[in-house]
């Protein structure tokens, strides 16, 4: 009982504070350089407990994303739900990767996703993005191994604790 | 919210996923499409504000606090010196003001030579800027006044040194600026030395701004400053835009490009000020009136150059 609420908590608070990170102020250099966090702690979940994250989950978490960030409604869950599909297609196989391929996986789920964006936003009639535009999913891989070690820790300590 | 779903590698459970994305892709371009040619998301917004603001609050609560508790942090030493040159400032800025007064004096009497009834009377309101971003690749800023504060979109946003840009969205206490140099924005300028009418468009560059198409044989200089023009309605004319750092030809060679450094501090945070009345109070008539009476002949002149 115990368990699950603090699982419960860890992955509501996880996707909360990836809306806060993204919306968080950085200098103007590391712009660019900000990850789809996410997406990435999506990915982590989608990993794990991949019972908990479904395609409408994805979904209604993009439509949030959007209405925070203010910019197209639907983009984001587009993003989202497109990397979901993907990432549960192979996540048997991704799970068992080794950390470094599992890094790479998220670099290419991360650079289909910019591919993605790029899309719409030549549909939606935008000027070409600068080429810092393809910084961030190297960021996102990057940032991948922490952020993977880091839930893993936690979820950890509240199992040891639980025993 | 999850339906449990079968994760053995059945066909059908892969088929009924991969229909489940068809469905929500569409879904997803459907309400795309929707907003991108009705923009009701901006609606949506407002009505959930009670979600946004607060969100955005909290977002930039560790920015703010780094930068109060610097305040806090600062040796006296330092903050004697700025205070030491903030009086300084302040005293050339009176001095440069008992100067203005004159000329507002005599601006007022030509102006009634004239028989033309404007004022420089600026309404302004303080803002804060709330330290968010949203998105990187849009310059956008979030400030701490919305539609309760009487902010409306359109209004023109200006710092102590030039124009910053114009808010787009209001929520009921927050609302968000478009900055000039948004790869989406252009304002109507005038060269302050010729009086060149011309547009700035924003290059999505926080230190740039671009007058494209300007032609080779116009009169203009490095180092020029550009002022908006109060054309189009949108802006005030009058406040400092940028600077022209350099001019070339584009890629015909039939027009030359300036590129303008703005003179607002775009990448700082702080406080900002937002112009109260829209066009009727400030600068030159709209161009076109939608209701209300013709135009004094008086103006016409004015306008036309």
């Amino acid at each position: 009982m115990n368990r699950t609420r603090a699982h419960f908590l860890l992955f509501w608070g996880s996707l909360f504070g990836c809306y806060l990170l993204q919306l968080m102020p950085l200098p103007q250099t590391l712009l660019p350089l900000k990850p789809f966090w996410l997406a990435i702690v999506l990915i982590y979940w989608a990993l794990e407990t991949p019972e908990q994250v479904t395609l409408g989950l994805a979904f209604l978490l993009g439509l949030a994303g959007d209405v925070f960030a203010g910019e197209l409604l639907g983009e984001q869950a587009l993003r989202l739900c497109i990397l979901c599909f993907i990432l549960l297609r192979f996540r048997s196989r991704l799970r068992f990767f080794p950390m470094w391929q599992q890094s790479l996986a998220v670099l290419a789920l991360l650079l289909n996703d910019r591919i993605v964006l790029l899309m719409v936003r030549a549909i939606a009639g935008q000027s070409p993005p600068p080429a810092s535009f393809w910084l961030a999913p190297l960021t996102g891989a990057l940032a991948w191994p922490w952020v993977f070690l880091l839930f893993d820790d936690l979820r950890n300590r509240w199992r040891a604790r639980e025993s | 919210m999850s339906v449990p779903r079968s994760t053995g590698p059945l066909f059908t459970a892969d088929a009924a996923n991969t229909l489940r994305l068809i469905g929500y892709l569409a879904v997803a371009i459907v309400l795309m499409v929707a907003d991108h040619r009705g923009a009701y998301l901006p609606r949506v917004r407002y009505t959930l504000s009670l979600a946004v603001e607060p969100m955005y609050r909290l977002a930039a609560l560790p920015a703010q606090i780094a930068r109060e508790s610097r305040l806090v942090l600062a040796d006296r030493e330092r903050l004697t010196e700025a205070n030491t040159k903030l009086g300084q400032d302040l005293l050339l800025a009176q001095a440069r003001l008992n100067r203005l007064s004159e000329v507002r004096e005599q601006n007022q009497r030509l102006q009634e030579l004239l028989a033309v009834q404007r004022s420089l009377d600026l309404g302004v309101q303080l803002a804060h800027i709330v330290d968010i971003d949203t998105d990187p690749n849009r310059h956008r800023l979030v400030i701490d006044a919305g539609a309760n504060q009487g902010v409306q979109v359109g209004q023109a946003v200006l710092d102590a040194t030039g124009i910053m840009g114009q808010v787009v969205e209001t929520l009921p206490n927050i609302s968000t600026v478009m900055l000039i140099t948004d790869a989406a924005h252009a304002l109507p300028v005038t060269v302050e030395r010729t009086g060149m009418r011309a547009i700035a468009r924003g290059t999505g560059a926080l230190d740039a701004l671009t007058l494209p198409s300007v032609p080779v044989s116009a009169d203009l200089k490095v180092g020029d400053r550009l002022l908006t023009s109060g054309l189009g309605g949108h802006f005030p004319a009058g406040f400092p835009v940028g600077t022209i750092r350099e001019i070339k030809p584009d890629a015909s060679g039939m027009f030359a490009v300036a590129a303008v450094i703005p003179s607002a501090a775009l990448d700082r945070s702080g406080e900002v000020l937002v112009l109260h009345q829209l066009i009727d109070a400030v600068g030159p008539p709209a161009p076109i009136a939608d209701t209300g009476p013709p135009a004094p002949p008086a103006e016409s002149p004015a306008h036309k150059k």
